[in-house]
């Protein structure tokens, strides 16, 4: 048994914490979140340059084939760093539906794009209902003239305004189906639905009767929602692998703080009532760098477990990051209000990230119908 | 460091297969329910009964070096042997304290003439130790004991209380942890002794815990006369002594545990089809499946901090601080857990017996548990250990 990065991971680690201190510090981070999309297009030229676009994609069609271990691992890293833009949407979200369900065509043209640093991409899923479920999809497609047309509207869309295209979940003779609709389809408009945290954009994304060519469809039946699982669940680990890194972070930042601020003639952080809440928020994300790495490992392996390690993974960073934001704050007083403390951009990360593919409410529920309404129990 | 690999290696499952299969043909088939009925001296026989079957089977101290009767095994298969232990429901070894604690301490500073003395009869559960360190005034502040021993030509005359000892009834040798220099403050100035407890002067007083069990008692020495050769270590350096073990105990205590828990989850869920709750199962109702769920996430959790704590120990080959972390998340997990059984289970969960679910173990987990946080070191003391040791932090006392 052996659960820890291999030099080979840690190394890819420790460049890519390098990388990230050199190219995107705070500074950046906050000049990115005043912009309308977070993009930075020479920034994501060097982070191509790096090999992250095609971590995951196969060697065949231009990428690197990593495991979902090497993706944490530097996914931990962008967290850290808060890291702006689409990456997540167009590596895991889009990348990884158009890995699963794609036809050879499709994946040699769109992920060869996107290890290129050609093309960005995301995945738009929610609509109005706001509910991660596939069967709650209801948006509208029909098949015309050799073709698609899209109608409906999708909310809660990550990066879609520089999106060069975009994987869309609509409802095809009654059955879930994945299109990839280009960002140049008439009849499809982006509006931005400005949100708590400014390093990933949200957008409504609306479809006026968008025309999509037949080779715009990417699965439908079992296989789209199959499709949609595996680029969620991918997602999913890769989300969770940046809040354990933001978590870090928020631990250095309050313990330096903890160590230098002074108060009654001595360090905060020798008070026991701000030890403590430092020494939770070390459980906090410890906990969740053991859950986001087991699942990552989980899935690499597809073990039967990974289902239910990736729903842990994700309902309990979601708490933690959150309360590790909660502690970081109430260490830093009145200094962790402020808006020149990065704390907030981190707090504010929080709150989207344990939004996004489902908050910890919604993963327990899932861990509940895989554990608690298992058949051999039903069967009594 | 090679891949991540969560599977046990083949040499690591072969070990299992065979500690399993041991278990499986020697682990007592009524264990469980004489658990409930028998009087504590009874179950206390039958307890050293066991662990010399086991220790026959050349299972007892399997951390313990070769050469003093152990097997050698790597932390791993420690691990391993904790958790079939406490998968196959076995009953635990009577001389825990000493084969967990004062046995490797034994080995790190005994001499060769009390190795020979003291370690055989330990692994066959002949001679059972306890422990003495904390006393009424000093509890979380271990460095501040008072016990008294005093050189009085070639013995050493003990005077003192402790309090909070596991086994002291049962045990035929304690662990003292003595001030021998009366100017000394604090760490310094303690000196480790092995004290007979036949010896005149010594009594052990029961002391009734919430549960309504007597788990610990009050040893009081009045003028103990204790031979100079029982002392381990260098006299004035018995805080050493004391501190290099317990922390061993920390790294593999967890595995077990952890094990129990998960039992008792998967025992929970299946009550939870049974029971109602609004007219239907309980398994069906939102909240109750938010807070199992919960508590499956807790208990995967801990699982998975062990893991990780363990491989990176068998590098490192020292227990870190990590010890803490586990001990702060088990022992609130567990405060969790058992309340929301509690819920789950209703009416019934208040229940000692007489109709009682599960013969009243879930009354009894409810109390017990609340001592978990505060046995072993209290939550408190673990996060104080994790701000200064982990994060850098002041000392704050």
């Amino acid at each position: 048994m052996q659960f820890g990065l291999s030099e080979t991971q840690q190394t890819l680690k420790n460049t890519t914490r390098q990388f990230l201190a050199a190219e995107c510090p705070s500074s950046e981070v906050r000049r990115l979140i005043e912009t309308d999309s977070a993009f930075d297009s020479a920034l994501w030229k060097k982070m191509a340059d790096q090999g992250w676009m095609g971590i995951l994609i196969p060697e065949e069609y231009g990428g690197f084939g990593m495991g979902m271990v090497e993706m944490a691992a530097v996914l931990e890293e962008m967290g850290r760093a808060l890291l702006p833009g689409p990456y997540l949407s167009t590596v895991l979200l889009a990348g990884s539906a158009i890995q699963h369900a794609g036809s050879e065509a499709q994946k040699q043209q769109y992920l060869g794009a996107i290890c290129r640093g050609e093309a960005k991409a995301t995945l738009a899923f929610l609509e109005e209902s706001a509910c991660w479920s596939p069967e709650r999809v209801r948006m509208h497609a029909y098949a015309h003239n050799g073709g698609y047309v899209l109608s409906g509207s999708k909310r809660f869309v990550p990066d879609a305004a520089v999106a060069d295209f975009v994987v869309c979940a609509a409802r095809l003779d009654g059955e879930l189906a994945l299109f990839i609709v280009p960002s140049s389809a008439s009849g499809m408009a982006a509006r931005p639905t400005p949100a708590l945290d400014g390093t990933r954009k949200l957008y409504e994304l609306m479809f006026d009767a968008a025309a999509v060519p037949e080779g715009a469809l990417l699965a439908k039946g079992d296989r789209a929602v199959a499709a949609l699982e595996h680029a969620f669940a991918v997602s999913t680990v890769g989300l969770v692998a940046e809040m354990v890194g933001g978590m870090q972070r928020l631990l250095e930042i309050a313990v330096e703080y903890a160590k230098t601020r002074k108060q009654f003639g001595r360090p905060i952080g020798q008070f026991q009532a701000v030890q403590h809440m430092c020494a939770d928020m070390l459980v906090w994300s410890e906990s969740s760098r053991s859950a986001a790495y087991f699942a990552a490992w989980a899935m690499s392996e597809n073990t039967p477990e990974a289902a239910t390690a990736v729903s842990v993974a994700k309902a309990y960073a979601s708490d933690s990051y959150r309360e590790v934001g909660n502690r970081a704050i109430q260490v830093h007083g009145g200094m962790g209000f402020t808006w020149e403390n990065d704390v907030h951009l981190y707090y504010r990360r929080a709150k989207g990230s344990e939004i996004a593919f489902g908050d910890a409410t919604w993963h327990r529920e899932r861990i509940a119908k895989l554990v608690v309404d298992r058949s051999d129990l039903l069967v009594r | 460091m090679t891949n991540m690999d969560l599977n046990l290696t083949p040499d690591e499952r072969q070990f299992r297969d065979e500690v399993r299969a041991w278990l499986q043909a020697n682990v007592p088939k009524d264990w469980e329910s004489r658990r409930a009925t028998e009087d504590m001296k009874d179950r206390f026989a039958f307890l050293r009964e066991w662990q010399k079957k086991v220790f026959q089977a050349g299972w007892a101290g399997i951390a313990w070096p070769k050469e003093f009767g152990g097997r050698g095994a790597s932390l791993m298969q420690q691990v391993i042997f904790t958790e079939e232990m406490a998968r196959a429901t076995a009953p635990p070894l009577a001389n825990v304290l000493g084969l967990m604690l004062i046995g490797p301490t034994i080995v790190n500073y005994g001499t060769d003439a009390q190795k020979k003395r003291y370690l055989a009869n330990i692994l066959s559960a002949d001679e059972i130790w306890c422990q003495g360190f904390s006393e009424p005034n000093a509890g979380s502040d271990l460095a501040g004991i008072r016990t008294d021993a005093h050189l009085d030509g070639d013995h050493y005359v003990v005077n003192g209380q402790k309090v909070w000892t596991s086994y002291g009834w049962a045990a035929d040798w304690c662990a003292l942890l003595t001030r021998s220099d009366p100017t000394s403050a604090k760490h310094h100035g303690l000196t480790y002794i092995l004290v007979d407890m036949k010896s005149p002067g010594v009594e052990v007083r029961a002391l009734r815990q919430m549960t309504g069990e007597t788990e610990f008692n009050e040893l009081f020495f009045r003028d103990v006369r204790v031979p100079i050769e029982n002392v381990l270590g260098k006299v004035g350096e018995g805080w050493g002594v004391a501190m290099g073990t317990l922390m061993h105990e920390r790294a593999t205590l967890g595995a077990g545990i952890q094990i129990t828990f998960k039992r008792q989850f998967d025992r929970l869920t299946e009550l939870s089809h049974i029971i109602e709750r609004n007219g239907r199962p309980a398994a069906e109702d939102p909240v109750i499946r938010q807070k199992l769920a919960q508590s499956y996430i807790d208990i995967e959790i801990m699982r998975l901090n062990q893991m990780r704590s363990v491989t990176r120990m068998s590098q490192s080959g020292v227990p870190g601080p990590e010890g803490s972390i586990q001990k702060i998340f088990w022992s609130e997990l567990n405060q969790r857990f058992q309340q929301v059984a509690s819920e789950l289970l209703g009416p019934y969960a208040q229940l000692t017996s007489g109709g009682a679910i599960d013969d009243g173990q879930w009354a009894y987990n409810y109390l017990r548990s609340r001592g978990n946080t505060i046995e072993a070191g209290t939550s408190e003391i673990q996060r104080n250990i994790v701000g200064h040791f982990v994060l850098g932090l002041p000392k704050s006392y």
